[in-house]
């Protein structure tokens, strides 16, 4: 791995752009959201840069300090990386554009949020260019802890509980997580991630330390069945800050366990593998079902969640085989797709809760008068959620059923296609309404143009990844994270 | 992009853009909304006129932008496409008037026509697909385009049709991403190409094939309302009448039987097809369609139902014809894909003068009416007589050649099946026919309006005759060039060529 | 048993001693207690490995590290506890809704 190529150091921005957001989002709270948006734009900035630097000179790794492994703090950006960040990037501009409308200027809610929300995202950026397993632990921990206190601002009784339920399982998670990290440490004498892949081996205390990492990342990702915290912290939190923690945060902590998968854990898990897979279908299955029950439409969005990271952990049975580098592009894009999607659905449906007042769905027919845009962004929002074409969630499924077929496993083509039957159950559930005809007018709030346009923006970009696939594809590629030319390998 | 890159673009541009624009308009801006309409219709039915003079003329029309890893989107006019492209777009443009006038004062107007649009995008988009993925985009999409269009009236039971329309589509659309995706991984290519793709595959793969096919098939037969998939289609008929129209006459039911068309002559080939034995049990599928919808058909009182299921058994014309494996009979199916088009659209924009001007649903309502409405039941008997197959119809030259196919390919019990069907569909047509025609009419109508000089409004009656005009001159002008019948001479030359 | 292996079980028995209050109780209070004594058992084990082998110093990057994860729970258990302090004064429970009794 080569030291930074040449120019800017964008990588150290990338992470310190939002830090610096964060303190002055704090210093300042009158000035909060004019902070928060600068930040947002030097960050934006940042990543860009970062991303052309990868694509001209390939992975970069900087030396915090310049001290190095295995006492310095390394930071490094291979297409992976890059994609994660991308993903972050763009669903944090356009959040931020939609939280200057969410909340009322210096409010206890605005003053709690710029600074938490920036704070979040630096330790996102942080942790997608960690190149050691300690200092993951410790992004993913202030993520979390941001996560959870961005979960509270309303400060109702419903977000408080949620909140504190999301805490205690995501410390569980963490320490889990942290408990692994000691036992490779004390195995090898090293926290670098490529180091350390070069040493471990199928010894028992490997094992242990991977069995413990997998079960806190899999706890942090709702994988099914450890999914019951996420549906009432996401739905209780304010409209982007439910985006937010849907569309990135539990993606961190996936992205996370795929980065140890690939680099870390001693090759070849089948066994964890297949468990990982028949737990992310029962994930796609039940994940659909609850959402089908739901009485509130931002529960209903939170279930489908559960359901959509379902699909992430099918890449996990497909990895052992020569279909690998096409099963985890299929997951990342999944990723980058349901970022999107989920995005767009959770703003729709904080305006339209908003708007109406309420969100209980048995009394949002008709109720399209108002707030007629962020039904629209909802229902295309669920094109790419259905899987359609040609969005983003279509060619991810499309890459996946191909990794699917080309591995023999053609089994697990089935929750592949059937979880989009369940996903058009419950997206129609809720377009089904918008055709209802016009309820009781007077009753209805405005909302602002910029929060409809950025759920509208959100759903539309879901839609059209689907054209984008080959250049995701293609970034990922830098570095070869997967082992193979993902975008070749496809083929 | 050069210029013939550029047309199959444009041509689903001409809907699409206008659609769009019309989302974004006011209620009451009528004029614009028309304007915008006609002058979508126009320019889709002038470019595809023209890309059909190309395509006879030996010209390539074809667009393509990478989609997936080796696979991209792609848009091209071949001879099969502009059939079906032309088809939609003359009945685009009548649909369009005819709704219209038929909308005029009810609610949401911007957004049905809006939808109307992307529908209609759609079908010229599954018309000039290039490859499976492609088709199955557009197919989607007008899943989709479609649903909003059935439940446009929002009571109860247009949301539960759309429901039950959904319910199948959507399953419909799932099963066939299965077979095209297995389809992909096998085959390595998903392009259409006269004689099919996967001729080398039969030996190492019988089993796969078969089973692709039958995904494929019942992925495609959802829309096209084989027996048992038709389920949708009688409950979508609380949908106005123009999309009734649309959905049985162009857009879905035909979207269905284009993709098995597709499937059988450029995915499979037809000599693979034969080879692999899939085409038997799809004809027999077919045939036991054909006679089942005939069946209930008859035991229907209400007009639109029963047109319905007239058309669960006449789409499957097409299908049989495909199905029997020889030139001359798909020559015939092919060629019912307009011929049944025409007829049907006639039928329902028909049922849709009689709806809207009496108030009459029911057949048993119908009593004496082609006195009241002289013009609209001279369509319709037109409409229907092409439908039992009378000569010059359009109707008979389907079923003729159809017979003729058969019996060239040596399956003489297709001929069984042709003529009950035929004394089936006169069977339900006849008496409405001379209920019309020469029973006294009731007292008063069930809720009769009046316009002005003709017996319905103009854009009503206009669309309606011109259909109907137009479904008798394919049937007398069979042997000229550019009739339907010589066109699919053109497509099943180009499958048969050896 | 060395003295390294008997810091590692001690440990791990306080990590597995944590796991258990942390899913046997339901105040809210115990709970973040039992997070912190499974952090406890495991900075112990991190403690233990840092002694490498026999007659050479301690490693010093796993005091480091617990130093860093001290603090990072220390945070945590601060979070917890505002977050307890408000549930307790809009609810008047220091539970969490579906989980009523002790």
């Amino acid at each position: 791995m080569e030291t930074i190529a040449s120019g800017q150091p964008w990588i150290i921005w990338a992470v310190f752009s939002p830090l610096v957001g964060a303190i002055f989002a704090f210093l300042l709270p009158r000035h909060a959201s004019l902070v928060g948006c600068l930040a947002a734009l030097a960050t934006s900035g940042a990543i860009l840069g970062l991303v052309r630097q990868v694509v001209e000179f390939g992975p970069q790794r900087y030396l915090l300090g310049g001290w190095g492994a295995p006492l310095g703090v390394d930071l490094q950006a291979d297409g992976l990386s890059v994609v994660m960040l991308l993903t972050a990037g763009v669903v944090g501009a356009g959040v931020t554009v939609y939280a200057t409308g969410y909340f009322q200027r210096s409010s206890q809610a605005a003053r709690a949020f710029w600074p938490l929300w920036l704070w979040l995202w630096t330790a996102m950026n942080a942790l997608f260019l960690s190149a050691d397993i300690f200092n993951l632990y410790v992004t993913l921990e202030l993520l979390s802890l941001s996560a959870v206190a961005l979960v509270a601002v309303s400060g109702n009784a419903d977000a408080l509980t949620g909140a504190m339920r999301y805490l205690l399982v995501s410390l569980l998670g963490s320490l889990s997580y942290l408990f692994g990290v000691v036992l490779f440490y004390g195995a090898h004498g090293t926290l670098d991630i490529a180091l350390l892949g070069d040493l471990t081996g199928p010894s028992p205390a490997d094992w242990v330390a991977t069995g413990l990492m997998i079960t806190g990342l899999a706890i942090k990702s709702a994988l099914f069945p450890l999914h019951f915290w996420l549906p009432p912290a996401h739905a209780a939190a304010p409209a982007p800050v439910s985006a937010l923690l849907s569309a990135l945060v539990v993606k961190a902590s996936f992205y996370l366990l795929l980065r140890l998968w690939l680099d870390v854990f001693p090759v070849s898990t089948p066994v964890a593998g297949q468990l990982l897979g028949v737990l992310g279908a029962a994930a796609i299955v039940w994940g659909s079902l609850k959402a089908l029950r739901q009485k509130r439409l931002k529960l209903l969005v939170a279930y489908s969640t559960v359901a959509q990271l379902g699909y992430l952990f099918l890449a996990f049975p497909l990895a052992s085989t020569l279909a690998a580098a096409t099963a985890w592009s299929g997951s990342v894009m999944f990723i980058v797709s349901h970022a999107l999607a989920k995005t767009a659905m959770f703003l729709a449906a904080g305006n339209i809760l908003r708007s109406v007042g309420h969100d209980r769905i048995a009394e949002l027919g008709g109720a399209q008068r108002s707030a007629t845009l962020s039904w629209i962004a909802f229902a295309i929002a669920g094109i790419s959620i259905m899987g359609l074409p040609p969005s983003g969630g279509f060619t991810a499924k499309w890459v996946m059923l191909q990794a699917a077929f080309a591995s023999g496993q053609w089994w697990w083509s089935m929750p592949i296609i059937g979880g989009g039957l369940l996903a058009a159950a419950y997206v129609f559930r809720i377009v089904a309404l918008a055709f209802a005809p016009i309820g009781a007018p007077g009753t209805s709030k405005s909302v602002p143009k910029r929060m409809e346009l950025a759920a509208l923006g959100f759903a539309v970009a879901a839609v059209m990844a689907g054209f984008a696939t080959l250049q995701i594809l293609s970034l990922l590629d830098s570095g070869a994270p997967f082992g193979q030319i993902g975008a070749e390998a496809v083929l | 992009m050069t210029w013939n890159a550029a047309l199959p673009l444009l041509v689903l541009a001409s809907s699409l853009v206008p659609g769009l624009i019309i989302f974004c308009l006011p209620e009451d801006s009528k004029r614009t909304r028309t304007l915008l309409n006609l002058t979508g219709v126009g320019l889709k039915l002038a470019l595809v006129a023209f890309m059909v003079w190309g395509v006879d003329q030996g010209a390539r029309y074809e667009i393509r932008l990478p989609l997936l890893p080796g696979l991209d989107f792609v848009l091209r006019a071949d001879a099969l496409s502009m059939f079906f492209a032309l088809l939609s777009s003359i009945l685009w443009l009548a649909t369009t008037v005819y709704a219209i006038g038929y909308l005029e004062d009810s609610p949401n107007r911007s957004r049905f026509f809006g939808f109307f649009s992307l529908c209609m995008t759609a079908t010229l988009g599954i018309a000039l697909s290039g490859n499976l993925v492609t088709f199955l985009l557009f197919y989607e999409l007008l899943t989709l385009a479609t649903y909003p269009l059935v439940v446009h009236r929002g009571t109860e039971t247009s949301l539960r049709a759309g429901r039950v329309y959904l319910s199948y589509t959507v399953t419909g659309g799932v099963v066939l991403l299965a077979g095209i995706a297995w389809l992909y991984a096998l085959a390595g290519d998903l392009e259409f190409t006269a004689q099919g793709f996967v001729a080398g595959l039969v030996n190492d793969h019988q089993t796969a094939l078969v089973a692709i096919f039958a995904l494929l098939i019942a992925g495609l037969g959802v829309k096209a309302a084989l027996v048992p998939l038709h389920g949708w289609l009688p409950q979508a008929m609380v949908a106005p009448a123009p999309v009734s129209a649309l959905l049985h006459a162009v857009a879905v039911v035909k979207a269905g039987a284009f993709g098995i068309v597709r499937v059988i002559h450029d995915v499979y080939g037809i000599e693979t097809a034969a080879q692999l034995g899939v085409t038997a049990p799809l004809a027999a599928l077919a045939s036991a369609t054909i006679v089942y919808g005939s069946l209930k058909a008859l035991y229907q009182t209400d007009l639109k139902r029963r047109l319905a299921f007239s058309t669960v058994s006449q789409v499957s014309y097409i299908a049989l014809g495909v199905a029997i494996a020889g030139p001359v009979a798909t020559i015939g199916g092919i060629a019912h894909l307009v011929h049944q088009g025409l007829m049907k659209v006639t039928l329902f924009f028909c049922a849709g003068n009689l709806a809207e001007t009496l108030g009459i649903r029911d057949v048993t309502e119908m009593r004496g009416v082609g006195r009241r409405m002289p013009w609209t039941m001279a369509a319709f008997t037109l409409g229907a007589f092409g439908m039992i197959g009378a000569p010059p119809m359009a109707g008979f030259f389907s079923k003729w050649y159809l017979a003729s196919g058969a019996l060239e390919a040596g399956q003489a019990w297709v001929l069984v099946v042709l003529i009950v069907s035929s004394l089936l569909n006169a069977a339900y047509f006849l008496p409405v026919l001379w209920t019309a025609w020469f029973e006294d009419p009731a007292e008063a109508w069930p809720a009769e309006r009046f316009y002005g000089r003709f017996e319905t409004a103009t854009t009503l009656l206009v669309p309606t005759v011109c259909t109907a005009v137009i479904s008798l001159a394919v049937g007398l002008f069979a042997s000229m060039p550019f009739s339907p019948l010589q066109w699919a001479g053109l497509v099943a030359s180009l499958e048969y060529q050896q | 048993m060395t003295a390294t292996m008997a810091y590692a079980t001690a440990g791990i028995g306080l990590f597995v001693l944590g796991l258990y209050a942390l899913s046997a109780y339901t105040h809210l209070l115990r709970k973040v207690i039992a997070l912190n004594i499974m952090a406890s058992g495991i900075f112990l084990v991190f403690g233990a490995i840092a002694h490498r082998a026999p007659g050479q110093g301690a490693d010093p990057v796993p005091h480091a590290l617990v130093i860093t994860g001290v603090v990072v729970a220390v945070s945590a258990t601060a979070l917890a506890l505002a977050l307890m302090l408000r549930i307790q004064a809009e609810t008047g429970q220091p539970r969490l809704p579906d989980e009523t009794s002790d």
